[in-house]
């Protein structure tokens, strides 16, 4: 009997609809895998109910003949940043603890009509701000992975580390993950896992926790870049609920996934090999190179000459559109509220967001007040953002000598828990080379690019030109089959 | 430039979240680091650089104009919109008294 809690989406599917297995026992599976892995606590919420739901109906259309979605039979971790009706939404804060919504984010409402069901909401960096999981309200997510003869707690990244952990540990074959600044790269290339940000406006940010309205999107976490590419296509699409979706048809990735890169240019973006970065990590990056060579693509070196700004102008836009996003909790419609004996409504909502908003939270949110308080407005946001057009202009201009780019997607392998907590700038760094294809809106992947001397995952990070991600995709899967990663966490939560 | 005490105490209160005083004085150099790194961004000449407003070009789409156009978002969901309030009443949020 195959181990159904080792398939991925793309086998799954595909066993479900040749009827090599029910639905209900792969839901049964991973509701079995989730129950067992309270260690890592990476879901803030299990749903066991409704991914047999889910699966249930699936195993019913096929007894029927009817035609399966796209995910039929594949149950999956829904980051608890995506509204879902009925079904407790947090953002992993204690402000938003207990609200239920009464609807869907659009999202989630793509996957489950394309047959996928929900095992629970996963547990992530409070309002998606972190790149560790240490700023949830529900308690740290731990990785699976372990450095070789160590038993320290090792982070899974951020914010989507709960995704990221659950994927590698065979929690569910695939998560949802959403992006502002490397927080579906980040995870998945420490974790050892697949996740891809598509462009800006490909997912409906509709129903979904804003941080950083102008970056946020939405996207798959898996174990293989095809099963990326089925989960991407199904989750994305014009929404016309939200006004920064793209109004173009979803092209069909998975069918027009292609490992021969012949005939394309793959650039080096020199100014990525920054001071201190970690040989192995350099290492990856020359086996990233080779492999892409031998799938027939052309190495090329290219200029980003505005990279080192990326991240001191990310960390300008995302705390001011947080503070004004965030502005919402203030115990008026929904959430938390904290009414002092004789308060009046001012009180009330300082009390509320002072009680409801994490540290990491509250420091975002006064850096984001103070940029665009009168006075600093031009000196801190007008300038971030016109280095924000400097940077999407780099790679416009880089575009002009080659088709994609290929970096490391960290800087370091994971850390551990606790070690970075005291300097809030250094756990920013971890985004440095995740943040300037968010601020450029493009497409960008994590994919495993090996082991290093601990026995630690690392991640390598493919960039796309806009609406391009099928060269994403397929280079991905260029260096996937060429790379042959099979490492996996041992099971030590179980 | 560099934000004391009471800076950060006028930003809590526009942002309104109230601090303590120890918060204050734990918050005050994090702020401090962390806009001395962003001072970087000075050095940049962008004089000729317009600000970017739109990552990806797109129009800006009108809704038809006829009520109810999304069922989703549309009105004749109160209860719903009603349904997580910490206070309700008579079909409205409920809010400590705003008028003497």
């Amino acid at each position: 009997m195959t181990n159904l809690t080792e398939l991925g989406v793309a086998q799954i599917r595909d066993g479900v609809a040749a009827g090599d297995f029910t639905a209900r026992e792969v839901a049964e599976a991973f509701n079995a895998n989730v129950a067992a892995a309270e260690a890592l606590n990476t879901f803030i919420v299990t749903t066991p109910e409704k991914a047999l739901e889910a699966a249930d109906a699936v195993d019913a259309a096929r007894a029927k003949g009817e035609t399966l979605g796209a995910m039929a039979g594949v149950p999956i971790g829904m980051k608890d940043l995506f509204a879902t009706e009925g079904v407790q939404t947090t953002a992993a804060s204690h402000i938003l603890e207990g609200f239920t919504p009464h609807y869907e984010s659009t999202v989630s409402a793509n996957l489950w009509r394309a047959g996928a069901g929900m095992l629970g909401k996963l547990n992530l960096d409070q309002f998606a701000m972190g790149s560790s999981n240490e700023t949830s309200y529900f308690g740290e997510v731990k990785s699976p992975w372990r450095k070789e003869g160590s038993n320290t707690a090792l982070t899974p990244g951020g914010s989507s580390g709960g995704s990221a952990s659950a994927v590698a540990a065979r929690l569910c074959p695939a998560a949802t993950g959403t992006d502002t600044g490397g927080s579906i790269r980040q995870p998945a290339a420490i974790t050892g896992t697949t996740g891809i940000k598509p462009t800006y406006g490909r997912c409906s940010r509709w129903g979904v926790v804003a941080f950083a309205s102008s970056l946020d999107q939405a996207g798959p976490m898996t174990r293989s870049v095809t099963d990326c590419a089925i989960m991407l296509e199904a989750m994305a699409g014009f929404d016309p609920k939200d006004a920064t979706s793209l109004d173009l048809p979803v092209p069909e990735w998975e069918k027009g996934l292609n490992p021969d890169l012949s005939g394309k240019k793959v650039g080096i973006p020199r100014e990525y090999r920054m001071d201190g970065t970690p040989q192995d990590i350099l290492d990856s990056w020359e086996r990233g190179k080779e492999w892409l060579r031998d799938a027939g693509a052309e190495i090329v070196d290219v200029s980003l000459p505005h990279t080192t700004y990326a991240l001191p102008a990310y960390y300008i836009i995302a705390p001011a559109e947080a503070s004004s996003n965030l502005a919402r909790y203030d115990g008026v419609r929904y959430g938390l509220r904290d009414l002092p004996d004789g308060a009046g409504l001012q009180d009330m909502y300082a009390a509320t967001r002072e009680e409801g908003f994490g540290d990491e939270v509250k420091r975002r949110i006064l850096i984001g007040t103070y940029v665009l308080s009168a006075g600093f407005y031009d000196a801190y946001y007008n300038q971030a953002q016109k280095i924000r057009t400097l940077v999407a202009r780099d790679f416009e201009q880089a575009w002009a000598d080659c088709d994609l780019i290929l970096a490391p997607t960290t800087p370091n392998a994971a850390f551990g828990l606790g070690e970075m907590q005291a300097d809030p700038l250094a756990m920013y760094l971890n985004d440095v080379f995740a943040v300037p294809a968010s601020l450029a809106g493009l497409p960008a992947m994590s994919v495993p690019g090996g082991l290093n001397s601990d026995g630690l995952p690392l991640g390598l990070q493919l960039v796309g030109k806009q609406f391009d991600e099928q060269s994403v995709l397929n280079a991905g899967l260029a260096i996937e089959q060429r790379n042959g990663f099979t490492a996996k966490p041992e099971n030590w939560w179980a | 430039m560099s934000v004391d005490k009471e800076t950060v105490a006028k930003i809590a209160s526009l942002a309104r979240i109230q601090m303590t005083d120890a918060e204050l004085e734990k918050m005050a150099p994090e702020l401090n680091n962390i806009l001395a790194w962003v001072e970087q961004l000075g050095e940049v000449d962008t004089s000729d650089v317009e600000p970017m407003t739109a990552v990806i070009p797109n129009t800006l789409r009108l809704r038809d104009d006829v009520v109810d156009a999304d069922p989703l978002t549309g009105g004749g969901v109160q209860d719903k919109v009603l349904a997580n309030a910490p206070a309700s009443e008579h079909g409205f949020f409920g809010v400590p008294k705003v008028i003497e």
